[in-house]
């Protein structure tokens, strides 16, 4: 447990340590506001919830969380330092929880500065804040589900730019999967319990639940399985591509 | 006396290339043993899967008796390891990255403390402790690898080219640092710096294309010279194909 601790203490003094996470954060933030005011008419619509803001989430995080993965294997890969970590007494498992608790609390911080858009709600009307807090927790498990594939794609990978692509067409084939196009232009050529597979993987399917404020067992299954089952390839991942 | 480091029957291939094809050693108590070979040697190899890092294809290593592929983490703990170019966390201060290798190894608290404390006197660290590793010359660096390997006061030490790229008064310093910890532990350096030999091992073994070509201490390998000047520098020649001889022969197989 405080090897687990170890890695994500420096995984996420790392973020710090350089200006990207600052640029993570401005942009992050920026963009938000820019979803929600502009292209979400936060203001035109007259409803005091932060729906325009948890749409555009799923597709701001897409590109985002890659970003924050991308470094976590590559890295370690392109300067050696692999050799040192998995030479250290603690299991691999250990490097990959702690580095992806690492990202995740990141996120964590970048959600909660876009705090003052739950109090502009607060302030023009009398939103379902219930609904909100349980969009903001759905919002923290798709980044955790997107981290872990990212962390994966980075795994793959000496090179961060490599990491960052792959990760971000993973994530990419998970968001879309549930979206009409793809399942009814899947309807044509596949059997229903297909389309069905395909929609019950997607992220869409499942956040958009928790983002009108419904925590159902199927999002729960689909956020820990997917998380579990990703973090799980990463592990295999970097042990088998360690000594390339 | 049991050997504290135990290699039995190490192979491994990368694809069709025989990267280490077949290296049995043992190293007990006391002695710091010289692993020498041309580049490309499988010197690099044969360390990883002394420490576990790289699974072999056949064989196996043991730490203090411990079986460095069934039980990992046991025989790591008995390890300090300083792989190839001293790779380090670059953005980190010296004492982050310290203290970072500290509590991946469970100590931390005061016992933290004193083991860095201890780990930065030796290696002469005390005055960049604030300083990000990645601005620091390739000597220092080197010098963190060090205090990190040196950190848990292992009873096996693997370090792989530890004077590589430092000037004289450094590789003094480093060598003995070396032969400071060596009593009760078994240390293995590779390196391809001949004069290191006499400096700091005990004991030589010269490996060449996976295999030990020679094995014993300098003035016996010193007899394997075939002209009548019998320097370390001859007797490796003479037992080491090198790399156009390697190729040729190669080249004649096909």
């Amino acid at each position: 447990m405080s090897d687990i601790l170890a890695v994500f203490r420096r995984e996420l003094s790392g973020y710090f340590a350089t200006p990207i996470a600052y640029v993570f954060l401005i942009i992050f933030v920026m963009l938000s506001g820019l979803f929600t005011f502009y292209v979400g008419n936060l203001y035109e619509r007259g409803i005091a919830d932060l729906q325009p803001f948890f749409i555009y989430v799923p597709w701001l995080f897409l590109v985002l969380v890659p970003a924050i993965a991308m470094r976590l294997w590559s890295e370690e890969r392109r300067t050696g330092t692999i050799e040192l970590l998995l030479t250290l007494p603690s299991a691999t498992w250990a490097a990959v929880g702690g580095k992806w608790l690492a990202g995740l609390v990141f996120v964590a911080v970048a959600l909660a500065c876009t705090v003052p858009l739950w109090i502009t709600v607060n302030y023009l009307g009398e939103p379902d804040n219930g609904v909100i807090a349980v969009s903001y927790l759905g919002a923290l498990a798709l980044a955790g589900v997107y981290l872990a594939i990212g962390g994966c794609m980075s795994a793959l990978t000496s090179n961060q730019v490599i990491a960052f692509v792959l990760g971000v067409a993973a994530c990419f084939i998970f968001v879309t999967a549930g979206t009409p196009i793809v399942l009814d232009g899947l309807r044509e050529i596949a059997p229903e319990p297909v389309v069905e597979a395909m929609a019950a993987l997607s992220a869409i399917t499942h956040y958009d639940g928790l983002q009108r404020g419904l925590i159902d067992l199927p999002a729960v299954v689909w956020t820990l399985s997917m998380t579990a089952f990703w973090l799980f390839a990463t592990g295999v991942t970097v042990e088998l591509k360690k000594g390339a | 006396m049991a050997a504290l480091l135990e290699l039995k029957g190490l192979v491994k291939r990368f694809q069709s290339f025989t990267a280490v094809n077949g290296i049995s050693l043992s190293v007990p108590a006391g002695e710091v043993l010289g692993f020498l070979g041309p580049n490309g040697a499988g010197k690099s190899t044969t360390m990883k899967m002394a420490t576990g890092f790289l699974e072999p294809d056949e064989g196996s290593a043991f730490i203090c008796g411990i079986d460095v592929h069934t039980d990992p983490r046991e025989a790591r703990r008995q390890l300090g390891y300083l792989p190839e170019g001293a790779p380090a966390y670059g953005e980190m201060p010296v004492h982050s990255f310290l203290k970072f290798c500290a509590a991946m190894r469970g100590l931390s608290g005061s016992e933290g403390r004193a083991a860095i404390d201890k780990a930065v006197g030796r290696t002469e660290l005390g005055g960049v402790l604030e300083q990000p590793i990645e601005t620091m010359s390739k000597g220092f660096k080197r010098r963190v690898g060090l205090a990190q390997a040196i950190l848990h006061e292992p009873p096996v030490l693997i370090l792989d080219e530890p004077t590589d790229g430092l000037d004289p008064n450094q590789k003094h310093q480093v060598r003995e640092l070396i032969s400071d910890m060596a009593k009760g532990r078994a240390i293995v350096i590779s390196t391809h710096i001949l004069e290191e030999v006499d400096a700091v091992c005990t004991r030589a073994v010269i490996i060449d294309r996976g295999r030990i070509v020679a094995d014993g201490t300098a003035d016996q390998l010193r007899k394997l010279a075939p002209g009548k000047a019998k320097s370390l520098d001859e007797a490796f020649r003479a037992v080491t194909a090198g790399e156009a001889a390697g190729n040729a022969q190669e080249a004649a197989n096909v």
